[in-house]
């Protein structure tokens, strides 16, 4: 589904990622770890177009990724959540869920103007889409709550419900359980899994949370100073010595 | 649960049609009452509410900043002014001229608001506002000069047995209503979301599938239709044009009295464009020798008071009042030897209605947040 070939990322002298490649199996979940300036998010944003490889080829589902406009993505059906939250933050918890389903509506400029009746159908549409989305995150009470000032683990929701209404195929989570409570690392976690299987995605996540990733991936591929140096199905990975020596350092 | 929001809903948009319904029998009974000076400045203060719903949209919406509105006025008010007094093409014809040049020439400014923002918008847009007045004065063969242009104002059909004035204020009443519902309309609408997520997160924005350079332009090109359209009532309505009306100090005006106004509030420019109409005449009043002065400390103290404009003032007393029932509520509960809330993933944290417009007092120009990748 997804094909990374080759990525390599520099900023300045730094090379952030240094030919990495691997692929995503669709239907899969596949766990990005290492640690931290390892370049996970830095390929988060290869995918999203935030930021343009050096080198390296980018492909989902037979198409280019690097030669789409950043905001076309969305409408390949790729979403994603942000490691410090990347919500709105003046605008209301629903508001915020109708922006993540621009890239599924029509309306122009001129029409909005207008307000033709095909914008009120439209509207309505996404306006009943969101609370369904809403609903089904538990967040129903709070849609006209603007999203600044709510907990973070609550904000953490908003943010999977505004991804979500993209309705995207493959969807990316940036350290969607950082700064979460143990108690809610494990709701979280159930959470994920059963919008995999409800929305029928495919999830990349980058996480340090060793339990939720080794508990939700089918692969983990591991990445350290850009390189990747492992990957692997999540038992191997965890026994794998290169991993353990990238992450906790070996005694000398 | 749904049927009672339904109620819900259908008892808000009761309330907000009778307030309509208010609102407009006011309006269309207010140039009966007063004197024709008071309806002209009633007239003025629907004008500059045009105007400001339009820079509203490009500053309170937009997150973006334009201190060269009053350049754009002026240049709907001389597309007026020239076309009546060059071609007699009659008043009516002028509006959609103004209305489309001035689009475009916003669209045309709106190509360099991709690349800048905060202080070096606000200085190439102002830049526009200081050299047009001068240029103005230049074209002497089409724009008159330094003298400027005399018009003629719409006359009232004799059948309507109104005076020119209260002709004058029904006009820009219509025009003025068409214009406010236009930007209300754009702001309910996925385009309008859009430019929202873009003020508040722009790359999050443009990951949803936000195209960043339309939206922007075209909030600079409405916004600049919106100041056009209110130019060319102002010829309508004032019947002369002249350069040194639209000295760079209009764009100023129109930006203080917007954030007076009230930032982001659908109803902040009506606002705004009454403190602009009458404080300095008020000021006037209070000292003879120094009305800028004290022009200045009332926008000063305004702004003391109420930090997200006179729009804000209610909704932030109402939420303050809010907040302390809250509290007191929560206070009694507690007391009641509650559990003290552990998970904060919970969707009952925080339920005081927060006011939206506290969260909206952010300083014009404030460079946008950008989250750390």
């Amino acid at each position: 589904m997804l094909t990374v070939d080759g990525i390599t990322v520099r900023f300045g002298g730094i090379t952030a990622l240094d030919g990495v490649a691997f692929t995503v199996e669709p239907g899969t979940a596949v766990g990005l770890i290492g640690p931290n300036g390892a370049g996970k998010t830095t390929l988060f944003n290869c995918l999203t177009r935030r930021c343009t490889p050096d080198a390296g080829t980018v492909s989902f589902d037979g198409v280019d990724l690097l030669a789409l406009a950043p905001h076309a993505v969305a409408e390949c059906g790729i979403a994603r959540t942000f490691q410090n939250l990347g919500l709105f933050p003046r605008l209301t918890v629903r508001e915020n869920v109708m922006v993540g389903a621009h890239s599924r509506g029509r309306t122009g400029h001129l029409a909005a103007a207008l307000r033709l009746p095909r914008v009120r159908r439209e509207e309505a549409e996404l306006r009943d889409r969101a609370d369904e989305l809403l609903r089904r995150l538990g967040l129903e009470d709070l849609a006209d709550h603007p999203a600044s000032g709510l907990p973070f683990g609550t904000l953490k929701r908003v943010e999977l419900a505004r991804a979500l209404a993209v309705r995207p195929r493959l969807l990316l989570l940036d350290e969607p359980v950082n700064g979460l409570s143990h108690g809610e690392v494990g709701q979280f976690a159930d959470l994920v899994r059963s919008v995999r299987r409800d929305f029928d995605v495919t999830l990349v996540v980058v996480e340090h949370h060793m339990g939720f990733v080794m508990g939700l991936c089918d692969k983990v591929v591991c990445l350290d100073f850009g390189r990747k140096i492992a990957e692997g199905p999540p038992e191997d990975i965890q026994r794998d010595p290169v991993v353990i020596e990238a992450y906790l350092g070996v005694a000398a | 649960m749904r049927s009672m929001t339904a109620v819900l809903d259908r008892t808000r948009h009761g309330r907000f049609a009778l307030a309509a319904l208010l609102a407009a029998a006011v309006a269309m009974a207010v140039p009966f009452y007063f004197a024709p000076f008071q309806v002209f400045q009633l007239t003025m203060v629907l004008v500059y509410a045009v105007a400001l719903a339009g820079l509203n949209l490009l500053v309170g919406f937009g997150g973006q900043i334009s201190l060269g509105h009053g350049a754009f006025f002026a240049a709907g008010a001389y597309t007026a002014a020239i076309m009546l007094d060059r071609f007699d093409t009659g008043h009516l014809a002028t509006l959609p001229v103004a209305a489309a040049a001035c689009f475009l020439l916003g669209l045309g400014f709106g190509v360099p608001a991709l690349r800048l923002r905060g202080l070096y918008l606000a200085l190439v847009t102002l830049s526009l506002a200081v050299f047009l007045p001068p240029l103005l004065k230049r074209l002497e063969a089409v724009t008159g000069g330094s003298m400027g242009l005399t018009v003629e104002k719409p006359q009232p059909p004799a059948w309507s047995g109104l005076a020119e004035d209260q002709w004058s204020y029904f006009v820009v009443l219509a025009v003025s209503a068409v214009a406010l519902l236009v930007a209300r309309n754009l702001l309910r609408s996925r385009v309008g979301r859009a430019l929202l997520a873009v003020r508040d997160n722009e790359s999050a924005a443009e990951v949803m599938g936000v195209r960043l350079s339309l939206h922007k332009t075209f909030a600079f090109a409405w916004s600049a239709m919106f100041a056009g359209v209110a130019g060319c009532l102002y010829t309508w309505v004032i019947g002369f044009v002249s350069p040194d009306s639209f000295s760079f100090v209009l764009s100023i005006t129109l930006l203080a009295g917007l954030v007076v106004g009230g930032l982001a509030s659908l109803y902040g420019p009506l606002l705004g464009a009454a403190f602009v109409m009458y404080v300095p005449s008020v000021a006037q009043d209070l000292s003879e020798a120094a009305p800028g002065v004290v022009f200045g400390l009332l926008i000063i103290a305004v702004m003391f008071v109420a930090p997200t404009g006179l729009a804000g003032l209610a909704s932030r007393a109402g939420g303050a009042v809010a907040r302390r029932r809250a509290g007191a509520a929560a206070s009694d509960r507690s007391s009641v030897a509650e559990p003290p809330p552990e998970s904060t993933s919970e969707p009952s944290a925080p339920r005081t209605p927060v006011d939206p417009e506290s969260v909206e007092a952010e300083p014009v120009g404030a460079p946008p947040r950008t989250e750390k990748e």
